[in-house]
């Protein structure tokens, strides 16, 4: 049940997300200048939080999509399994969040 | 237990909203053809992290990035509305309210969608 609450609300959430993605897209289409503005923007501890969140929202979103597309086809309808699911979920969106941040502050060369 | 469907309409299987099982569907679709694109952006985004000005263009600029950037654009923006309508369907119970917030739906989807793609192809081809 958590997972399909989850399921709504990281959906919603990443509509923000979306509309983040291309405001960036149009101040990077717009001058050098906007860009950096974005960037900079972007790049203060509030951005930063929110991309993360966004991050570990589009995880989840992944994640419980892919187990609401099986369901759809009928699999994991058993109690345990389903459960089991559930929580993988969970445990996929913060590990893979993890390892995106991980990946780009190495790539930032921070690590 | 009486039917009081028609033999045709049985058959069309559109319900009450005429529209049958299409939303749902095309939910479905735009779902499955968004864990590739997903995949692609986040990877892609990744990978430019730290980049200036100029890397950025130019990523866009690769056609294979251009055009899958304008596929995701499209596609989550074609996902969002119709996920957001069922999210409306469930929770905006007051009808004007309800009228407005698919209307401003609609037109901001299709807006997101149009600024988005219309800036990649600025900068594909305009720099």
């Amino acid at each position: 049940m958590t997972a399909s609450i989850l399921h709504r609300a990281t959906g919603a959430a990443l509509t923000g997300g979306a509309f983040l993605l291309v405001i960036w897209l149009a101040a990077l289409a717009d001058s050098p200048e906007s860009f950096a503005y974005a960037q900079d923007l972007f790049g203060t501890f509030i951005g930063r939080l929110v991309l993360f969140g966004l991050t570990l929202a589009l995880m989840q979103h992944l994640a419980s999509g892919i187990r609401h597309l099986l369901t759809d086809a009928g699999k994991l309808f058993r109690l345990k399994r389903n459960t089991a699911s559930a929580k993988f979920t969970f445990i996929f969106s913060v590990v893979s969040t993890v390892g995106v941040w991980v990946w780009a502050y190495f790539n930032m060369g921070a690590l | 237990m009486t039917d009081l469907k028609t033999p045709l309409a049985r058959v069309h299987g559109l319900g009450s909203a005429k529209s049958g099982t299409h939303h749902w569907w095309l939910h479905r679709v735009t779902a499955v053809a968004q864990i590739p694109l997903v995949i692609f952006f986040v990877v892609s985004i990744v990978g430019n992290v730290g980049g200036d000005y100029e890397s950025w263009m130019l990523w866009i600029q690769h056609p294979v990035v251009a055009v899958l950037m304008i596929l995701f654009i499209a596609n989550t923006c074609y996902h969002f509305r119709l996920g957001l309508q069922v999210l409306i369907e469930d929770y905006v119970h007051e009808k004007g309210i309800r009228l407005l917030s698919m209307l401003g739906l609609t037109f901001g989807s299709v807006l997101l969608a149009t600024v988005g793609i219309f800036s990649i192809l600025k900068i594909s081809f305009g720099g």
